[in-house]
């Protein structure tokens, strides 16, 4: 997983109220044996007409949100079913970072397992967060989650909380397997042992 | 570990995997043979590859498609999308990783759980894992074998190691002989209808006694392949000689002196006299007759003499309208004699009864006979080795010449994702593991039974005792 340090990047005004996984990426499309190559299909409903065309007034159709990396929105982000394709569609679009007054549970664990940082603001930051956004090319937000703070253009700092285990594992870029591979030299001790101890046993190879 | 603490065969293979004990007493367990198939492998995969991560054991992880391929005219590949789609995205992602596979054309492709011993991948006092509930079926060689989700085979692709808590200790103590017409399946289908599907929920069963010991290793197999039917994490036979000697010359499997350092090291793996278990069950071998399943899980079992149980009959509410509703669904009538269920099909195969011992008993039970009018019966190696091994021997001639298929190997019929699927009520005499609502194909009705069960089923018609067919 990619750590999550500091983060400048457009970010994209969704003001929306329970936005639902099933809108983020709708059941048909998690028939995929991948957790990448969602991305195109994120919000497709709001992104495309029936002939699977761009609709020009959904934000991300629109410069500079087509590299937004910052989603902003309204209350109960993530609702409805629990599949993890939701947060896979938004990482594979290229978001790392969802900002909205609250979260749907499920989702909001998932976004952590994922590397995605959701942060809680009030809806009236959210709103003014909302405006910082429309000013297009200029709407560069930072959000620094060593220091738990969003910067906004004007260099106004808000600042945020975020659990502190779990802000150590997004810092460091640290899922269960990330975890694991903490215990590097203990797993690297243990084969050298085993290797002594059972130097009989062959490896695989499909030759 | 002191030497003075007596120690099951599980604790030993369990303690000696320990990588390092977390303060919870979550164990990061070292594991030693990873086995990898199409359907629960591709996002594991994926997620490597999002995180830049490699495989880290290559030499401990094989790779095989079985689940989802076609058991017939291999060479034209696979027609449907989902399917070949999954077959295609395993052999990208071997060939990216650097995973040892063997291909669809290999002679030694196969369902993942026959290949294991069948190659002498999976040993004793091995961990063994695959994205795959059967994978107790290694349990045979004396190896602590279970099956893991998605999210682990990634776990353990990237890491060589599971996080696990340890499981209780069920010893099922089976004494006595198996009586003539019964084997390894009536055995276990026995065992789970007297300890129930729950019966080893949260233990790791190790299955000991003279009938166990009297096993051949197919047979054990069969045992330790059905022992998550029985809820257990894992089953368990400790090795000895008979499983020594079967070893000996595999492809994978150490050679002169390692195979001889290697039999030194698994003779001290048996479980200690006054080891303790959590939960004992004892079981007559004797007594046993040949199994088969009437109702919609392994639970559901009877001796073929039997009949059709009668829900009215049980007292337990919550237990009659279940029973019930298996009855439905199963299409029978109450009192009804089980040899008297017309079957519709035949099926012989699966990681429970796909090997060479199975197809030979098969074989004899048919030999000189013909598959009554009607049936539509079939053999799915369990492995290309098994299919040429049963050519050799002339088996697929024994079979074809009565009106048997004879297929290519894979999962099948098994679970009904590749096209051989059960139609809406068809009844199916199946050697497989489970007869859940819908398993090998919506609206299906499986009865487990052992093969030579089977074949005779086959070949009546309707189900029918084995014993009388001589
Ligand atoms: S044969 Fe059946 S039980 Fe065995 S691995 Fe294949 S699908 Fe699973």
């Amino acid at each position: 997983m990619e750590p999550f340090t500091v983060l400048t990047a457009p970010a994209a005004p969704l003001p929306l109220a329970n936005v639902d996984t099933d809108k983020i990426i709708p059941a048909r499309f998690l028939k995929t044996i991948k957790r990448s190559g969602l991305g195109v299909h994120l919000f497709d409903t709001l992104r495309y007409d029936r002939e699977g065309k761009e609709r020009p007034d959904f934000v991300l159709n629109q410069e500079p949100y087509r590299g937004a990396q910052i989603l902003i929105a309204h209350e109960n982000f993530g609702c409805g079913s629990s599949r993890e394709h939701a947060p896979w569609a938004l990482l594979d679009f290229g978001i790392r970072c969802v900002i909205a007054p609250d979260f749907a549970d499920i989702f909001h664990n998932n976004c952590f397992k994922n590397g995605i940082l959701p942060v809680r603001l009030p809806r009236a930051v959210c709103d003014q967060l909302m405006e910082d956004a429309k000013m297009g090319g200029n709407a560069r937000l930072t959000v620094d989650l060593a220091r738990q703070v969003v910067v906004r253009p004007s260099g106004e700092e808000i600042p945020f909380q975020i659990d502190p285990f779990r802000k150590h594992l997004l810092l460091n870029g640290l899922d269960d397997i990330g975890q694991t591979m903490q215990h590097a030299p203990q797993i690297d001790a243990y084969e050298q042992a085993r290797g002594r101890d059972q130097a009989w046993l062959p490896g695989i190879s499909a030759g | 570990m002191s030497g003075s603490t007596p120690r099951t065969l599980y604790d030993k293979i369990f303690d000696s995997h320990v990588v390092e004990r977390l303060a919870d007493g979550t164990c990061v367990l070292y594991i030693d043979r990873h086995l990898v198939h199409e359907v629960t492998s591709p996002q594991a995969f994926e997620g490597l590859r999002m995180a830049g991560r490699k495989v880290r054991r290559p030499d401990a992880t094989i790779a095989v498609a079985d689940h989802n391929i076609a058991t017939t005219d291999r060479k034209s590949g696979i027609k449907e999308e989902d399917s070949r789609i999954q077959v295609e995205t395993l052999e990208r992602n071997v060939a990216e990783f650097g995973v040892p596979y063997f291909p669809v054309l290999d002679a030694r492709q196969g369902i993942v759980h026959i290949i294991g011993p069948e190659q002498g991948i999976s040993l004793p006092g091995m961990t063994i894992v695959c994205g795959d509930s059967h994978t107790s079926t290694h349990g045979a060689m004396g190896a602590l074998a279970f099956g893991i989700g998605t999210s682990e085979v990634e776990h353990v692709l990237a890491t060589q190691t599971l996080l696990q808590k340890k499981s209780l200790n069920m010893l099922v103590q089976v004494e006595g002989a198996l009586p003539f017409g019964t084997s390894a399946k009536d055995l276990v289908l026995a065992i789970i209808g007297q300890i129930g599907t729950g019966g080893g929920t949260g233990h790791v069963i190790e299955f000991a006694g003279e009938a166990i010991r009297g096993l051949d290793m197919a047979g054990r197999l069969t045992v330790c392949n059905m022992s998550i039917e029985a809820g257990a994490r894992a089953g368990l036979i400790a090795p000895d000689d008979t499983t020594f000697d079967w070893i000996k010359g595999r492809p994978y499997a150490p050679k002169g002196e390692a195979f001889e350092q290697a039999v030194a090291y698994w003779r001290t793996l048996p479980s200690d006299a006054g080891a303790h278990y959590d939960k004992v069950v004892t079981i007559d071998a004797a007594k046993i007759a040949p199994m088969v399943t009437w109702g919609t899980n392994p639970e559901a079992v009877l001796p073929i003499t039997a009949s059709v149980p009668d829900p009215s009959a049980v007292a337990d509410e919550a237990a009659r309208a279940q029973m019930q509703r298996m009855v439905e669904y199963m299409g029978l009538t109450p009192g009804q004699k089980l040899e008297d269920l017309k079957v519709d099909v035949v099926f012989i195969g699966s990681c429970t009864n796909g090997r060479i011992e199975d197809i030979r008993a098969a074989a004899n039970v048919v030999r000189g006979r013909k598959v009554a009018s009607g049936v539509r019966a079939m053999v799915v190696p369990g492995s290309g080795i098994v299919k040429q091994q049963a050519e050799e021997e002339g088996l697929d001639r024994v079979l074809t010449e009565a009106g048997f298929e004879w297929r290519e190997p894979g999962c099948s019929m098994c679970l009904g994702m590749n096209p051989d699927k059960l139609t809406p009520g068809q009844r199916c005499a199946s050697t497989s593991n489970r007869n859940f609502e819908g398993r090998q194909g919506p609206g299906g009705r499986t009865h487990l039974l052992s093969p030579t069960m089977a074949a005779a089923a086959a070949i009546s018609g309707h189900l029918a005792d084995v014993r009388q067919f001589g």
